[in-house]
């Protein structure tokens, strides 16, 4: 602490290993979305035009096209993207919980442009992706061994899809507790309906063994929180492996 | 580089992966004593007393290294992987076995081998049932982080 300097309760400023988020900026792994987009600067700030490239979780943004580094990343894990009110068109804003986080408002050129952003940013969690490629593994298991691990799910094949769990599916998040380690919050204030609904964030993981099978609750619960994509993904293989 | 440190400090409070006491010791440091927690894809190291992280390594492209028994590393990615001292994270664990599990769990806490999972169980399960998983393809968000970006073509589903 350097003397004469107010008390600050707050913490000093976290170290990060900013070159190594610049190196996974431009490095050769896929691009997950690319695009000009207007960004505005803080609450009353203008909007700039930079150039954005989503990958993984993350939201590099960039002086222009050509530079080699960028200005600046919003590490998405944990936000909800929704569309916003503003001044300018084809405007979304992705946000966080927390009571001093920041909404990040950005406006793409066109209004695919701007559809394609909300879908790509939607899925860019590593918590959602983790989530599908352990429905895969375990797809993948059942379709190999049979006696392998079983799905955490009864047996019995109904005709409906999804047959687990029985809970309705919340569309808005007052039916699940907004905390961080509950479900995610799903927005109520937007009402974003573009075409095929984004899945809503995943929840956060709870503190299960990372090697084990998935205990059936924690999966179930998570399965409520995740959407109908992943409910219409196992009725899909379901049906198909019910035909001969 | 900005970031949006308020967010990756409420993500250090989230459920981790994995969590320890570990001896770390950064580039030219002292060895420390300090909580490392792993969630996603980053490390987050804390004094073993604190609620806020000292620090967080995003583990995207870097390297796990085994050093002596029961001793790993994390060294920064580099342009062809040459290893910078200046960027390596150096741990030490209580036991042999304890080394094996972090080097296993950081070895699959990133986004990139996330990706490369989701394209390997596509193509067994191609391969098992002969078609594509048509749920995935419907949803999107398999295409999308299958590593084919933005210019993906979509092809029609399989037989069936």
């Amino acid at each position: 602490m350097a003397p004469g300097s107010p008390p600050d309760p707050a913490i000093a400023a976290m170290k990060l290993n900013e070159r190594s988020l610049a190196f996974y900026a431009t490095c050769d792994a896929p691009v997950d979305n690319a695009g000009f987009l207007y960004k505005k600067g803080g609450r009353h700030a203008a909007y700039h035009r930079r150039w954005f490239v989503l990958r993984g979780n993350m939201l590099f943004y960039f002086e222009d096209a050509a530079s080699r580094e960028p200005v600046g990343v919003i590490i998405l894990e944990g936000c909800t993207v929704e569309l916003v009110e503003a001044a300018e068109e084809f405007a979304f804003a992705v946000r966080f919980a927390g009571t001093r986080a920041r909404t990040y408002v950005l406006a793409a050129e066109s209004q695919a442009a701007m559809e394609g952003w909300v879908k790509a940013l939607s899925r860019a969690s590593f918590d959602y992706l983790r989530l599908v490629v352990r429905e895969l593994e375990q797809q993948l298991a059942a379709v190999r061994g049979g006696g392998g691990m079983a799905l955490p799910q009864p047996q019995s094949l109904p005709s409906a899809p999804a047959p687990v769990p029985a809970l309705p599916l919340p569309r808005r998040p007052s039916a699940l507790p907004p905390k961080e380690n509950g479900c995610a919050v799903w927005s109520t204030e937007a009402t974003f309906r573009p075409g095929p609904e984004p899945p809503p964030p995943p929840p956060r993981r709870r503190a299960s063994a990372p090697h084990g099978p998935l205990d059936v609750a924690p999966f179930a619960r998570l399965h409520e929180c995740y959407g109908q994509e992943i409910r219409a993904l196992r009725g899909q293989w379901l049906s198909s492996r019910v035909q001969p | 580089m900005r970031y949006n440190e308020k967010e990756l400090q409420a993500l250090s409070r989230q459920p981790a992966e994995m969590a320890a006491e570990l001896g770390m010791r950064g580039p030219k440091k002292v060895l420390k004593r300090r909580l490392v927690k792993l969630v996603v894809n980053f490390l987050f190291y804390f004094r073993t007393d604190e609620a806020e992280p000292v620090g967080a390594l995003l583990l995207e492209r870097c390297r796990v290294i085994r050093e002596e028994p029961g001793a790993f590393s994390i060294s920064a990615p580099s342009p062809g992987f040459i290893e910078d001292p200046e960027r390596k994270y150096h741990f030490e664990c209580s036991s042999e076995e304890q080394c094996q599990e972090w080097m296993e769990a950081l070895r699959r806490a990133s986004y990139e081998f996330m990706r490369r999972s989701l394209i390997f169980y596509r193509n067994e399960i191609r391969k098992v049932t002969g078609k594509v998983c048509a749920g995935l393809q419907r949803a999107g968000a398999g295409l999308q982080v299958a590593g084919v970006g933005c210019r993906w073509q979509r092809q029609s589903s399989g037989p069936g």
